[in-house]
């Protein structure tokens, strides 16, 4: 009873946030997806047109481009990071960090994590500026070094444009998992290695053992969070091409935008945002099962 | 027990000596090279934005600058009126840092020391608030912004930015409370000190690092942003420092030398954060990556 009345008297604490979270998130969050079933164009009240929006949607060519060039964005922010990262990581923490001492180890992560720390529109900018037509500075190193003919307009063409978004997106994104899985690797015992040393296994075999069964949760919540991010992509496509040439760089997120603001379909963009917000549920619910599959897993071990 | 961790560090130092073996150069060169990858476009726009369109033109994006040319630095600072714009972010973030630590540690007392009822279902909405794309709430805020008269106002961006990072935080800092030693609460209570005085005398002092770490992520994050408020933020004296970057590009006045020196201008800010808060920033990294 008095332990009840104890819990109740937290509420208060509780108001203002859920005040916020509802006025800010919950309320527009539901009207954008009322808006996915509406006829909208922001001046008249919406008005309801049932499913048209969605089988307009599933028949969009554009959409599925979107989406396709988002599995491009996942490429780019997680997979090739995380991978790097583990190299990197384990390269900093293992060798530099034991045979050349920490300093220099935790200089190198800094320097890693640098393009993390700017604004990603400015880091698009810097890659853009680089990947500039003509006298641009890759284009130029290129011609000093010989290759003249790879010279190409990195971003008005069709088939580069894309790459070098995900170059940004690499540059950007490499640093996280760097810093993240130097933290984990401190957790490893190191007598569990010189046991497997002792044992005959080599660097591969020990950081397939014991390396990567450490730090799972961590690339988990990298993988998971990094996922999330590269579905989200919008700055350096708005910053760099707008999505183009054509479509070759559109994402989800900058389509919805150009139909709300640049074409006033609503209506579409709020169909566009929602069906981007249910996979993105869906894939962090996919993620939490098997990270929870695999630690049950574990345990059962 | 001495004697063990004394051999382990003997151990250690003569393994350093005689350990470097070839190999271990060639690793570090490459992780060094690595690094300098990293940088290297970073340096490309130091380099280049302290020269001359033509001295650019002559010599190539490679080349020292043949004299010093400050002109694009110059120019981009004036047209994009630089100071406000650096006002203005700094204005913006520091409120939604503090702003958002605040409604954080006001839900985070709820739910992880007072163990509230719904705990579970409240934290999946906070947790679901810091996912969600913000293109899922952009129109239906920007319409609210305009209903009650704070579109083209920098607080509708801290408010929205308040929410969403203290979403994140709450999250954070519940967990961080459900493992709150008992005994302080316990002690404090006995002493007759009330929720509102234990929270500020005991919860805050004890759990103040974890609040500063969010405080410096806020912070940074606002900065960065840049979907909500290059929607919110309209007219030029409100914009905030990557809005004003990205804005110019493609202007007649931005040459090749002076969109590099827009790009240096909207990199120092961050670059100077970092280098202050470098430590609590990693540590954030990982105290984020680690539930």
């Amino acid at each position: 009873m008095s332990s009840s009345r104890a819990r109740a008297g937290y509420w208060w604490y509780l108001l203002p946030g859920m005040l916020l979270v509802t006025a800010i998130v919950i309320v527009p969050l539901v009207m954008n997806i009322y808006y996915s079933f509406t006829f909208y164009r922001g001046i008249l009240p919406p008005q309801w047109i049932g499913l048209e929006n969605w089988q307009r949607l599933f028949a969009d060519a554009k959409f599925w481009t979107s989406f396709r060039n988002s599995i491009a964005m996942i490429v780019a922010m997680v997979v090739v990071p995380t991978l790097l990262g583990l190299v990197i990581a384990s390269v900093l923490f293992d060798l530099v960090g034991k045979r050349f001492g920490g300093k220099v180890a935790s200089f190198l992560r800094a320097t890693y994590y640098i393009p993390q720390i700017i604004p990603i529109v400015v880091a698009a900018i810097v890659i853009g500026w680089i990947a500039r037509p003509d006298d641009g500075a890759f284009n130029s190193i290129l011609a000093t070094v010989g290759l003249d003919g790879a010279q190409q307009n990195w971003l008005g063409d069709p088939t580069w444009a894309l790459p070098t978004i995900m170059v940004v997106l690499i540059w950007v994104q490499v640093g996280y998992p760097v810093v993240v899985f130097m933290a984990a690797l401190a957790r490893v015992d190191p007598e569990l290695y010189e046991a497997a040393e002792l044992d005959g296994a080599n660097w591969w075999h020990r950081f397939r053992a014991i390396t990567i069964a450490v730090i799972r949760p961590e690339i988990f919540v990298v993988a998971l969070t990094c996922t999330i991010a590269a579905l989200k992509v919008f700055a350096p496509v708005y910053a760099l091409t707008r999505g183009g040439p054509g479509t070759s760089t559109i994402v989800p997120s900058y389509y919805t935008y150009s139909e709300f603001f640049q074409r006033t379909q609503v209506g579409y963009g709020a169909t566009i945002s929602t069906a981007l917000t249910v996979v993105i549920v869906a894939v962090s619910m996919v993620f939490l099962v098997a990270q929870r599959r695999a630690e049950q897993a574990e345990e059962v071990r | 027990m001495s004697g063990l961790r004394n051999g382990r560090r003997d151990r250690r130092r003569t393994g350093r000596r005689t350990g470097r073996r070839p190999l271990d150069w060639v690793l570090l060169a490459i992780a060094v090279l690595g690094a300098l990858v990293v940088v290297a476009p970073l340096l490309l726009i130091v380099l280049n934005s302290f020269k001359s369109p033509d001295d650019y033109n002559q010599g190539g994006p490679l080349q020292l600058p043949s004299h010093l040319y400050f002109d694009g630095l110059a120019r981009f600072w004036e047209a994009s009126d630089f100071p406000t714009k650096l006002w203005n972010s700094i204005f913006i973030s520091s409120m939604v840092a503090v702003l958002g630590v605040l409604v954080s540690l006001l839900n985070a007392y709820a739910l992880g020391i007072g163990r509230a009822r719904g705990r579970l279902p409240l934290l999946v909405v906070f947790l679901l608030a810091n996912m969600l794309p913000q293109e899922a709430l952009l129109y239906p805020l920007y319409s609210m912004s305009k209903a009650v008269g704070l579109y083209d106002s920098q607080w509708s961006v801290i408010i929205i930015f308040t929410v969403i990072q203290s979403a994140f935080g709450t999250y954070l800092l519940t967990s961080v409370y459900s493992g709150f030693p008992r005994e302080l609460l316990e002690a404090a209570e006995i002493d007759g000190a009330g929720r509102w005085r234990t929270l500020w005398q005991v919860v805050v002092p004890v759990s103040w690092q974890t609040m500063s770490v969010l405080l410096i992520f806020f912070f940074i994050w606002t900065w960065n942003e840049f979907l909500i408020p290059t929607t919110f933020l309209i007219s030029n004296d409100k914009q905030t420092v990557p809005l004003a970057v990205a804005a110019l590009q493609g202007e007649r006045l931005m040459d090749v030398t002076t969109t590099s020196a827009s790009a240096l201008l909207g990199l120092i800010p961050t670059l100077v954060f970092f280098l202050i808060f470098q430590r609590t920033l990693t540590r954030g990294v990982t105290a984020g990556a680690v539930k």
